[in-house]
């Protein structure tokens, strides 16, 4: 079984700190391989909030393909950061090339364009790169995409994270999504692990989603060219997030009542049932089917939990102001943020959505009962 | 030595009939009871002489006959009057004295049961005992990578949308415009397959109606009944009990002169409207209701003459496009009842099917479309239809889930998928593999057939006379002495146990596949089958 972590905080923090708690937590997951989603960096990449960050490993000609390809479009080089291995390379963990985080200046012409066009340009760059290097495996993209760094590999967690010194000052951010384990559902395939990526919205999943199949097939008719990957069953789990607030326009509040969304009856005493009855008839093909612990990031740097309709996967939120965390045990959140108020400590159940907005004030819940705000 | 009979070509002898009756002058009582009741009078009193040589040992004495009478059954056999296997016979039997039995390597009366050219008509099914849905098995159970859930504790969700639904953009756009938005019905997804009023005896039909509205008032599951093309009892169509009935149109019009009069009077809608274009069981043919079973019920609700056969056209007068005359007809049907209600059409298994379905989806009043496979029985068709038209489900089914998915439409138009399901018996196990291959939802008649009336009909040529109204459990007969040995209460306490059942067992194949929570449409990963090219074909998981 997986094991997630995520943490929000209001000053950044080091990665290390959620690869600490998944390590606290090792007896629940298998250490297979690490998958980290680190956002609203602090650092010198923090000073470039506009500027597209490409994550990924690169094998010498694939950087040369890079190089060419980012040349062509008029990308220009702001900052490279490259993970140096600090030790040899952890047992069952390939040499795979240079991992590395490239800012990029936009070319003047796309700078010009609205915000929704400059993010479907990152987005069908990271698909065409990705589609570039998938045959002779020279090039892998995880995400490029401003204020983003994302890093995955094969291995235990706390090896990989020393191996590749994921606890220097350049990494330090406010919002981390880490998971420790590589998939092992399907092939092993570094696009297989969690936490996955598509234009500024992050998830990862605890456990199998057994409607699958049909949603994929779903997501890949939509005729989005994100809508692409599927190397796991928890990918769609960030695509439906993101059908639903950038195609659908709805708010995270929405996002339960997409994916489980209420029993008939549950619905005849809801105010807004017409809403609701709607959502669930027109997006039935994203009903999943559990049992899942979603954990994730909006664009807005807004994370959240949910849970699947019967409650089968294990998950916390809990934290202080200024730092909470959510994590699949709560030995993770006391390796992480110790001396918080355990009694305040949350476990979303079955119609729950744990919300912590950037402020990293406090935990809101919302309940699917309640009634949703307004679409905007 | 007495001289031989005429023989004709068409001569037979007992053995050269599929069904010979066995009967055992011990035991029987000579009651009578079985000639009475042989709905083909295949058998008749038998009145048999006997002779017996006495001989003694080493022909002490010159030999003597003895001449003896004895009484019972005679099997007849000429063609027009062969048994049919109903086993009536041994039913009514107070001593099992009698019974038919099957011989298959009997095949001399296929060739003679066209008499005066008259080619063979019949009821039933397609006789072949094949069935690839049973192959079909389950695959993606649920065990450690996710938990399995408990069939009979865990909540389930198993309903299904029949009606055009739209795209999520769109149904919300139109909600928030309070612009119209098509009808749609949730419905449990195993529904009772076109059967008229006609085809089907009175008693047989309120069973039915009362089965169907208990099982929607009194446990909640939301069955829904299609009338066939014959219209509806008047009475049923000013009653509340309307919508739990699928109204069904085809070549005929039958019993649309009623519908439509009622129509100001109607208390509810009906859950929909099928337009019938083609029937599985003899696809380009239309239905046929023979004259022996046209008397004055059924010709006053069709709005017809009594005594004479009623062919429907094989096509519908006005249709001579699929672009126009279907839409046409959707559209009409859907302003009849003020586009408050779901109008789809029932097409017979076809390789034409997938360009009907692309039609529809362009077409924002279809509200589905129903395919009937090559195994859908009927009430009267011609042999041949029955046994070599047509197309089988699983890949016709297949075939238009996956244009769905490649329009992106696969939410949007339910697939209804019927013919041939639970034909051995396994009707859940049948309904769920079509319901993972693409099907919204399935329907069966034939099964109900069996199992809420007792019908005696079988893949072996057995009983299949629905056709001329003498059905021997008065399930399609229009007499009332055959029809009152089915009590209409029991039939409805019958079809409620059928979905109870019915349910259980698609709770115990859904939940170990992890799926609850919404009905499995196209969940192909979960199926496998041990035929490399039927995997290919379905695109499901080859097995050994």
């Amino acid at each position: 079984m997986c094991r997630l972590f995520a943490l929000s905080s209001r000053d950044p923090v080091s990665p290390m700190r959620a690869i600490e708690a998944l390590n606290v937590m090792k007896e629940g997951h298998d250490g297979s391989g690490v998958g980290l989603f680190l956002s609203d960096l602090g650092g010198p990449f923090g000073e470039m909030k506009d500027a597209p960050i490409l994550s990924g490993i690169f094998t010498d000609e694939g950087l040369n393909c890079l190089d060419a390809y980012m040349g062509e479009r008029g990308f220009v080089t702001r900052k490279t950061l490259v993970l140096e291995p600090r030790t040899k390379a952890p047992l069952g963990t390939p040499l795979r090339g240079t991992y590395m985080a490239r800012a990029y200046e936009m070319p003047a012409d796309l700078k010009a364009k609205s915000k929704a066009e400059q993010e479907l340009a990152f987005m069908l760059m990271r698909v065409e790169l990705r589609r570039m290097g998938e045959a002779a495996e020279n090039i892998r993209v995880f995400s490029f995409w401003p204020d983003t760094i994302m890093i995955k590999e094969v291995g235990d967690p706390m090896a990989i994270g020393e191996y590749l010194g994921l606890d220097r000052p350049e990494l330090d951010c406010r919002r981390i999504l880490a998971q420790g384990r590589q998939n092992t559902n399907y092939a092993i395939n570094l696009y297989a692990c969690h936490p996955f990526f598509l234009q500024g919205v992050c998830t990862m999943t605890n456990g199998e989603n057994t409607a699958f199949v049909p949603i994929r097939e779903y997501l890949l008719s939509r005729g989005f060219p994100g809508y692409m990957g599927y190397q796991s069953d928890s990918e769609v789990f960030a695509h439906i997030m993101h059908y639903t607030i950038n195609r659908l326009q709805f708010g995270i509040e929405y996002y339960k009542h997409i994916i489980t969304p209420l029993s008939d009856t549950e619905m005849e005493a809801h105010a807004d049932r017409a809403l609701l009855a709607r959502i669930k008839q027109t997006c039935r093909k994203l009903i999943i089917d559990g049992p899942n612990c979603v954990i994730g990031c909006l664009p807005d740097k807004t994370m959240f939990m949910v849970q699947d309709r019967k409650k089968l996967r294990p998950g916390v939120v809990g934290g202080k102001p200024g730092i909470f965390a959510f994590s699949s045990e709560i030995c993770g959140l006391d390796a992480a943020i110790p001396d918080r108020d355990q009694n305040a400590d949350f476990q979303p159940m079955h119609l729950d959505t744990a919300i912590v907005r950037p402020q990293c004030q406090e935990v809101t819940i919302c309940n699917q009962l309640q009634s949703l705000p307004r679409p905007h | 030595m007495q001289s031989a009979a005429v023989i004709t070509p068409s001569t037979l002898s007992v053995n050269d009939l599929p069904w010979q009756i066995e009967w055992d002058k011990d035991t029987c009582t000579l009651c009578g009871r079985c000639t009475a009741v042989c709905p083909v009078s295949a058998i008749e009193l038998g009145v048999h002489r006997k002779r017996t040589v006495e001989a003694t040992p080493a022909l002490a004495k010159k030999p003597t006959n003895s001449y003896s009478i004895y009484h019972g059954i005679r099997q007849r056999t000429d063609p027009a009057y062969h048994c049919i296997g109903c086993a009536m016979c041994n039913m009514v039997c107070p001593n099992n004295a009698i019974a038919p039995r099957l011989r298959p390597e009997a095949t001399t009366l296929k060739f003679h049961n066209n008499r005066g050219g008259a080619a063979r008509t019949r009821g039933g099914r397609r006789n072949d005992g094949g069935s690839l849905l049973d192959q079909i098995k389950f695959i993606r159970i649920s065990m450690l990578t996710d938990p399995a859930l408990d069939a009979g504790r865990h909540e389930f969700n198993l309903r299904t949308l029949l009606g055009r639904i739209q795209p999520p953009e769109e149904g919300l756009a139109a909600l928030a415009d309070n612009a119209w938005v098509p009808a749609v019905r949730e419905i449990y997804p195993l529904m009772i397959g076109s059967m008229s009023f006609g085809a089907l005896s009175p008693n047989m039909w309120e069973g039915l109606v009362m089965g169907v509205t208990y099982l929607n008032e009194e446990m909640g599951m939301p069955v829904r009944m299609c009338t066939g093309e014959g219209g509806c009892p008047p009475r049923l169509l000013r009653s509340r009990f309307l919508k739990y009935m699928i109204l069904q149109v085809a070549s005929g019009y039958f019993g649309w002169d009623e519908i439509i009069k009622a129509l100001p009077d109607m208390k509810e809608d009906p859950c929909a409207i099928e337009i019938k274009y083609g029937q599985g069981a003899k696809p380009g043919d239309g239905g046929l209701l023979m004259w022996y079973k046209v008397n004055k019920l059924i010709a006053a609700i069709r709005g017809v003459p009594m005594g004479v056969s009623l062919p429907s056209p094989p096509t519908h007068q006005t249709q001579y496009s699929i672009e126009e005359s279907v839409a046409k007809m959707i559209q009409s049907m859907s302003m009849a009842w003020g586009f408050r209600v779901p109008v789809y059409p029932k097409i017979s298994g076809t390789t034409t099917s997938t360009a009907v379905l692309n039609n529809l989806v362009r077409n924002p009043y279809a509200a589905g479309l129903a395919i009937d496979g090559e195994d859908g029985g009927t009430g009267a068709a011609y042999n041949v239809s029955m046994n070599h038209m047509g197309h089988p489900i699983a890949t016709n089914l297949r075939d238009c889930y996956e244009n769905l998915v490649i329009s992106g439409k696969q939410n949007e138009i339910p697939l209804i998928a019927g013919g041939g399901i639970g034909k051995n018996g396994n009707l859940a196990a049948n309904a769920a593999a079509l319901i993972m291959l693409g099907a919204s939802a399935v329907q069966s008649g034939k099964y109900i057939m069996q199992a809420a009336a007792g019908c005696l009909g079988s893949e072996h040529d057995r009983c299949n006379v629905c056709n001329i109204g003498v059905c021997p459990k008065g399930i399609t007969s229009q007499d009332p002495r055959l029809y009152r040995r089915l009590d209409p209460e029991k039939v409805a306490e019958r079809l409620v146990d059928v979905f109870l059942s019915f349910d259980t067992e698609l709770r115990k194949i859904v939940a170990p596949l992890g799926r609850s929570t919404s009905l499995p449409i196209g969940m192909s990963d979960g199926l496998g089958i041990s035929d490399y090219h039927v995997a290919e074909r379905l695109k499901i998981k080859y097995v050994v």
